[in-house]
């Protein structure tokens, strides 16, 4: 197993009812969760804005501590591990984030960025392995000497999936990447994850809300709502006969590049 | 029906010349939905942020005109422009985390518009902000209010950038990518409440985007845009039925639907590609001539 | 050729050159004071009074900007002048930079107890009414270049605590710095790193700004007496003595007065023209 998630539960402190003395109030955001996460698998995470999917895999990468449960990542228990005991483990599991922008350092050249981690893990061929993660993901080679603020939309998302791909990791978090990009760019993106999926048994929790795209990638999904699981299962199964009246209406109110598709 | 925003010609280069936008022509009318679809990169923000005057400094227009409501934009002061422009457009931005200051409060962030531009009293303006957020479904919006940028979820950001964009009942709406962040159904929602602000004020929404299935729920006309240059024009209604340019047939083609869940992921194909980047080198070609 | 933008194009380059062009000017002039200061700033001679400037009816060969009235060269005594306003600019600027950026980066990237600290330090500080608190330790440490430059660094820290915290803050929620975490970086490491670069610009515009500041305090210092020993040349000294007999030589007052103001400017004009050149944000 990559993931064994017992009973997670995460809570956030609400500054804004805090009282003068004394510890604020805490959300909980995560509402026990449980699941497994098989080697090589690809598990789709979807779920209403809000629910904490963002939340969940942040907790997941451990950058936020959870208040209660287990996270069991390949067989370690990181659910309280110190920082510095996780540092050594950081190459091994990856998150690209939901917000390009905010996630690539502005003040850094994208070559930087890419080859920042590798340094950082000892890694050699800097030169050619940024090449290597920019053709990957369909970006020129020139753009290493690019900052982020002079690349598209789509184009700084590609640089954070390069960035993390990059370190060849046996798990990744890619927590909405693909709603920014379009359908030629998108098509190249699951293609690449597929294959290292394929063919370096590279692990992958994919959150997103097109579905289009988590039938097409992902073995299991599951459906997160307020912070709860409210229905898990093979994928194929799931979207043949969804069992929670919330899923239905995830499908339900996918628009399809269909003018007539009835949308009251 | 006149248009409100007419764009012509426009043509934007880098400082060292190369083309971004290439000889763009588009028109908004009051009321319409525009559609701007394309590729990654194939300048729909930059279309924007000409329009809005926000172009990187790297970045520079080298000929075209920009119409708004009659009057053409680049032959006015910069001063002049702006406040046009402040009193009467409003942008929801691609990046919506870092479009919030995340030093301050959701609240001040969307009132400080209304007062410091329209002037109205900031009791007004956050009953006004509070309406907002409930309306594009933000649960609890007076906690919202007073949190973070970095406390909310990204599709919640997203609605944010939303409600700030309509709080001042612009007439013209750039939109770029508005939904990227929200589930389908959020995002039914949001385009379902875009329709009714925009047809109540009678507003022009210029709506980037890459979702033709998005396209086709809310345009009236779109472009299609491929490394800077307008490939297609259309309504909304005939480019499903009857795409001409081969581009946009291959991107109809290749948008996936959950519905068919054996069509494979394709890009567009090469020979579609090479095809238009030929008809853009031609461009170029005669542009330069 | 008209730009399109309808822009007037901004002088990107004029502000940087102007202000930095005045500041190498002030800086080789207090390096090179004894060379070329036509006259040396201290001798006094009760003959050659008022003198006015060169162009006016009644001026001495050798005294370009006239003299006071105990017939110093007004030239040689600004230009000695400038040493001591730029060393105070120069070392009061830095070490408050120093300090205070120091503080208010780690108070903003670690929050949590140090920041505790160091924001509670912060606001216990700043309830001391600065002049009074200048005149206080001056009185203490006794007039002098050190207590000019301790009295500055004592005052304004806070600013740059403060200013730094806050921005350190805003970048610390940035989703780069989640990501140096999720690449293992230490951090420490990502307080170098990422943060401080993020930073940078907000630090030379302060600085910059300070350095200004420290110019005019150590101005305002001298014209009240409480820099250092009267007759050695000080702007502020200057343009006190300047004040008193400014009917009948405004030369005294009005030349320190026009170096003063254009120092300070051009060190504000210089933050600014350094972000504008130097920023890749910006470029
Ligand atoms: N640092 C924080 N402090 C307080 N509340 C937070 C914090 N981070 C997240 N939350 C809250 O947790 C909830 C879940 O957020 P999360 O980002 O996980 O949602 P999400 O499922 O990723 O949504 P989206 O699809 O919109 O990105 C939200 O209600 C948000 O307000
Ligand atoms: N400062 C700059 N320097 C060089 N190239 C730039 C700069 N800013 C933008 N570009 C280029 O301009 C092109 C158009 O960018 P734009 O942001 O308009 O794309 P887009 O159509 O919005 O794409 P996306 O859907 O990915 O957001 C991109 O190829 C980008 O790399
Ligand atoms: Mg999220
Ligand atoms: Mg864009």
């Amino acid at each position: 197993m990559m993931y064994e998630i017992r009973d997670l539960r995460l809570s956030f402190p609400d500054m804004t009812q805090k009282p003068l003395l004394g510890p604020a109030p805490r959300i909980e955001v995560l509402k026990g969760l449980s699941f497994d996460l098989p080697k090589g698998a690809v598990l789709g995470i979807v779920g209403g804005s809000g629910s904490g999917k963002s939340t969940l895999g942040r907790a997941m990468l451990r950058l936020l501590e959870p208040s209660a449960g287990s996270i069991t990542f390949d067989g370690t228990d990181i659910t309280h591990m110190q920082e510095a005991q996780l540092r050594g483990m950081r190459q091994r599991f990856q998150m690209i984030f939901q917000d390009p922008m905010s996630s690539l350092n502005p003040r850094r050249k994208v070559g930087g960025i890419i080859a920042g981690p590798l340094k950082l893990h000892g890694l050699d061929g800097l030169q050619a392995r940024v090449d290597e993660a920019l053709d990957m993901v369909g970006l020129p080679r020139s753009f290493a000497q690019r900052y982020p603020h002079e690349l598209s939309g789509g184009q700084r998302q590609r640089v954070g999936i390069a960035r993390a791909i990059a370190l060849r990791p046996a798990f990744i978090l890619a927590d909405e990447i693909v709603s920014g990009l379009d359908v030629s760019s998108q098509a190249q993106v699951l293609n690449l994850l597929g294959e290292l999926v394929r063919e370096l048994g590279l692990t992958l929790a994919f959150v997103s809300h097109d579905l289009s795209v988590i039938r097409r990638l992902c073995d299991r999904v599951l459906v997160l709502h307020q912070g709860v699981i409210v229905e898990e299962g093979e994928t194929a199964a799931l979207f043949e006969a969804p069992q929670e009246a919330y899923t239905r209406a995830l499908l339900e109110a996918i628009p399809l590049p269909d003018p007539d598709q009835p949308w009251e | 029906m006149s248009s409100y925003l007419t764009i012509k010609n426009l043509t934007v280069r880098l400082k060292n010349g190369a083309p971004i936008l290439r000889a763009v022509s588009l028109d908004v009318a009051a009321g319409q939905v525009h559609g701007l679809v394309g590729e990654s990169g194939a300048g729909k923000s930059m279309i924007g942020k000409a329009v809005l005057g926000t172009l990187p400094r790297a970045l520079q227009v080298t000929s075209g005109e920009i119409w708004l409501d009659g009057v053409d934009l680049l032959s006015l002061p910069a001063s002049e422009r702006r406040r046009r422009i402040g009193a009467t457009a409003a942008l929801i931005p691609q990046d919506p985390l870092t479009a919030l200051n995340p030093s301050k409060r959701i609240g001040p962030q969307i009132t400080r518009r209304l007062v410091d531009i329209l002037g109205w009293r900031k009791q007004d303006a956050e009953a006004r902000a509070l309406d907002l957020l409930g309306e594009v479904h933000i649960p609890d919006p007076a906690r919202v209010m007073r949190s973070y940028p970095h406390e909310l979820s990204g599709g919640m950001r997203q609605r944010i950038l939303i409600a700030s964009a309509f709080a001042a009942e612009p007439k013209l709406i750039i939109a770029d990518e508005p939904t990227t962040a929200l589930d389908v159904t959020v995002q039914k929602q949001i385009l379902r409440l875009i329709g009714e602000m925009q047809a109540r004020h009678n507003t022009a929404l210029l709506f980037v985007t890459h979702d033709l299935g998005v396209v086709s729920k809310v345009c009236d006309t779109l472009s299609v845009l491929y490394a800077g240059k307008v490939v297609e024009e259309a309504r909304m209604q005939r480019f499903f039925m009857r795409p001409i340019h081969p581009y946009s047939a291959a991107l109809l083609a290749a948008t996936p639907t959950y519905t068919n869940p054996d069509s494979s992921l394709t890009p567009v194909p090469q020979t579609v590609t090479d095809a238009v980047e030929r008809e853009v080198r031609e461009h170029d070609l005669r542009a330069g001539a | 050729m008209r730009d399109a933008r309808g822009d007037v194009k901004r002088p990107i380059g004029l502000r940087l050159w102007l202000s930095g062009g005045w500041l190498t000017l002030l800086v080789l002039s207090a390096v090179f004071a004894p060379l070329i200061a036509p006259k040396d700033p201290l001798m006094q001679d009760l003959f050659l009074g008022r003198m006015p400037p060169f162009w006016m009816e009644g001026s001495e060969p050798g005294y370009f900007l006239g003299t006071d009235s105990l017939g110093r060269d007004v030239l040689s005594r600004m230009l000695y002048g400038a040493r001591l306003a730029l060393i105070v600019a120069l070392v009061a600027g830095t070490i408050t930079c120093v300090i205070g950026a120091t503080l208010g980066l780690i108070a903003g990237y670690y929050r949590g107890w140090p920041d505790r600290i160091i924001s509670r330090f912060v606001d216990i500080w700043m309830a001391f009414p600065p002049v009074l608190f200048a005149i206080l330790l001056i009185a203490v440490l006794g007039p002098g270049l050190m207590s000019i430059i301790i009295a500055i660094v004592v005052i304004d820290w806070t600013r740059f605590a403060r200013v730094v915290r806050a921005e350190a803050m805003s970048q610390g929620a940035m989703d780069y710095v989640a990501s140096a975490q999720v690449a293992g970086r230490t951090r420490f490491g990502t307080m170098l790193t990422e943060i401080l670069p993020n930073v940078l610009p907000t630090i030379v515009a302060l600085l910059t700004l300070e350095m200004g500041i420290a110019v005019i305090v150590e101005a305002i210092l001298s014209f009240v007496n409480l820099s250092i020993s009267t007759d050695s040349p000080t702007w502020g000294g200057m343009i006190s003595e300047g004040r008193t007999s400014v009917h009948q030589a405004w030369w005294v007052l009005v030349f320190p007065l026009i170096t003063l103001f254009l120092t300070v400017l051009s060190f504000s004009q210089l933050g600014e023209g350094l972000k504008d050149r130097f920023d890749p944000v910006l470029r």
